[in-house]
């Protein structure tokens, strides 16, 4: 007998019938208030106001009237692309060794020693408690003797991964926290799946979104970060800024709300993205 | 043709060209801190033998087959398949398929994908492992499903879909672990008797861990009832039924209701009358006995100087449970639905043995009064 007709016994019209139960949604009708209008619109103005005293200062010359000419100067500024290219290497860099750290400490903390998660976040919040003067200080002297490291723009990105690291931890644990992890990876090995083929195929296309945002808010971080490459000495986009602004601030002023808005539409991309994909795909269980 | 029809059928027996290994598990130990998961557990299971683990919560039925899987290690013992000790491979090297209690399947995968996964581990070609994948799916009855992600099925679908991609690898040894238990009792009934049709047809060595005993009872080759890490019988669901070797597997397997009674040499009395001992008598050590009856041991009669009362009764479809209260203790017996309003709550009436001999334990101690 075949396979297809042993298949034959197991059609069944009630079962063939069942459908994914149907999730009730309940509306409730929301009456505007006036204390959340007025609390909205204070932090929407907090927000703003910086943002358009900006965007107005970016777009003046000199003499204070409108012109784009700030906009178009910023190609040609000394030192920019440099500036940019470092700090697009720097975050390249950052992301990789934060990721092939990070999921797979994760991923085994999870799993193996789910006590150790509150161990685990007090650790994680450490590159926030400690000032980034104190840290960068405490490396350049350890790295002292070893020129190799010492001397490369790269001591940045490891000291950039130690600070990413609270935001690409608790990215990742709620992600891993959303799935049934444990039943994953036992499912995927009693089918013969290695460690690495059970993290690549199946952990992380299921931390997508984990994945996506801890990537933002590391390149948002590596692209934001003065003091540190200040006290090593290498000139990324802030130093950059901040030795030039007082050249041009108005050019400088464009750049900076370039930057931001080049990161907002990162961060909608990479939302819009994924909203489609769970569109196409469905919510992860 | 129904499930039924097809484990009448004489072609029922294994069909497969690549019928399932034998298992042994042989004194396995394992303890977690203070607690003794399993103590010297063994039990051999026969190629193509469906055997199912069954046994209350914390009895070690799971750790005894995560142990199979690979997921667990002994501290002592071993698991030998088809005659070699694997408690040392790893679990992806075992070859053996696993359905699990809650929703395995890969969220990120389409039910064909999550069904071809295994195999294209093991290297097979795209389109040999697409015609496979929907070839198991069919088996299952989800052809028109191939295209659909999880969370698009039915909890039924999904451990079908589960147990085409355990059965995809082709593997040594079937494991369910309580793969019905998030089901809804319609669906469960029904995927009950597919599964074991499916596992007869493909004579797949099966190793079943469930607490339902219905689930156990009606799939079963052999029943393994469990107790605190260890055996307490292994036999066939009517033998476990009819002759239960133990008190433990009496309560557990069945409905039992525990009667004191008198002993007097072989035999012991009960409603007055003299009746052999099921079995094993146990030794005048062992000190006052209680009969452990069936429902079916004993019948109900209406009777107004009778000695029992009607204190409780459960539908259950075709027949009725009757609890009937005597002085301190309770018996419970079964009377056709139809006769059972002759019943009524406060009724009095008196029973008779049916049975021919009863299975008897030494008698519980009461727990201490305390005021």
């Amino acid at each position: 007998m075949t396979l297809p007709e042993i298949g034959d016994y197991f059609l069944s019209e009630e079962m063939m019938d069942e459908t994914p139960a149907p999730v009730v949604a309940t509306r409730r009708r929301r009456r505007p208030r006036l204390g959340r209008g007025v609390i909205l619109l204070i932090a929407a103005l907090y927000f703003l106001v910086p943002l358009y005293a900006a965007l107005d200062f970016s777009l003046k010359n000199l003499q204070g009237h409108f012109s784009l000419s700030p906009l178009t100067q910023i190609a040609g500024q000394d030192g920019f692309t440099g500036a940019v290219l470092l700090s697009f290497k720097l975050s390249v860099t950052t992301l990789v060794i934060e990721m092939l750290l990070m999921v797979p400490t994760v991923i085994y903390v999870h799993l193996r020693l789910p006590r150790f998660r509150r161990v685990m976040e007090v650790i994680t919040t450490l590159p926030i408690v400690i000032p980034p003067i104190v840290l960068i200080l405490g490396v350049l002297q350890a790295a002292r003797p070893y020129i190799w490291i010492s001397s490369s723009p790269y001591l940045l990105a490891v000291v950039y991964v130690v600070l990413a690291m609270p935001f690409v931890y608790r990215s990742l644990d709620s992600g891993l926290g959303a799935l049934d992890l444990k039943i994953l990876v036992e499912a995927a090995r009693s089918l013969g799946s290695g460690w690495i083929t059970t993290m690549w195929r199946v952990l992380v296309p299921n931390l997508r979104s984990a994945l996506l945002s801890a990537s933002v808010l590391t390149l948002a971080l590596v692209f934001g970060e003065f003091t540190m490459a200040q006290l090593d000495n290498w000139i990324t986009v802030p130093v950059w800024i901040y030795n030039t602004s007082s050249n041009n601030p108005h050019v400088v002023t464009a750049i900076a709300m370039m930057f931001l808005l080049a990161m907002w539409l990162v961060l909608t991309l990479i939302i819009s993205l994924d909203r489609s994909h769970r569109r196409n795909k469905g919510r992860l269980q | 043709m129904t499930a039924d029809e097809l484990l009448a059928s004489p072609t029922t027996v294994a069909s497969s060209d690549q019928p399932g290994a034998p298992v042994v598990l042989d004194a396995l130990t394992r303890t977690y801190g203070a607690t003794r998961a399993l103590d010297r557990f063994s039990l051999d299971v026969a190629p193509g033998e469906f055997v199912a683990l069954l046994g209350p919560s914390g009895c070690g039925k799971t750790t005894a087959l995560r142990m199979v899987a690979g997921f667990d290690s002994p501290d002592a013992g071993q698991i030998l398949v088809d005659g070699v000790d694997v408690s040392q491979v790893p679990a992806q090297k075992r070859d053996m398929g696993m359905v699990f209690q809650s929703y395995s399947l890969f969220p990120n995968m389409t039910a064909r994908d999550n069904v071809a996964f295994g195999l294209r581990l093991r290297r097979q070609r795209g389109s040999q492992r697409r015609q496979r994948a929907d070839e198991l799916l069919e088996l299952v009855g989800l052809a028109e499903h191939t295209a659909k992600y999880p969370h698009q099925l039915s909890g039924g679908q999904q451990q079908r879909v589960a147990l085409a991609r355990a059965l995809a690898i082709e593997p040594r040894v079937l494991l369910l672990d309580e793969p019905l238990s998030a089901l809804d009792a319609k669906v469960r009934a029904e995927l009950r008797d597919q599964i074991r049709a499916l596992q007869q047809r493909l004579a797949i060595t099966t190793l079943f861990v469930t607490h339902d005993q219905e689930e156990a009872l009606s799939m079963a080759d052999r029943v393994c009832v469990m107790s605190a890490g260890r055996v307490e019988q292994v036999a066939s669901p009517a033998e476990l039924y009819a002759h239960p070797s133990t008190a433990f597997v009496a309560e557990f397997v069945g409905v039992s209701s525990r009667i004191p009674v008198e002993r007097h040499g072989d035999h012991v009395t009960l409603f007055g009358q003299e009746v052999a001992v099921r079995g094993r008598v146990p030794s005048a050590d062992a000190g006052p006995l209680d009969a452990l009856l069936r429902p079916e041991d004993v019948s109900v009669h209406l009777d107004p100087e009778g000695p029992g009362v009607v204190q409780h009764h459960s539908f259950l479809g075709a027949t009725t449970r009757l609890e009937i209260g005597f002085a301190d203790v309770v018996i419970k017996t079964d009377v056709a639905s139809s006769l059972a309003r002759d019943f009524a709550l406060g009724t009095r009436a008196s029973l008779r043995l049916a049975a021919q001999d009863v299975l008897v334990s030494p008698r519980r101690v009461p727990a201490p009064v305390v005021d």
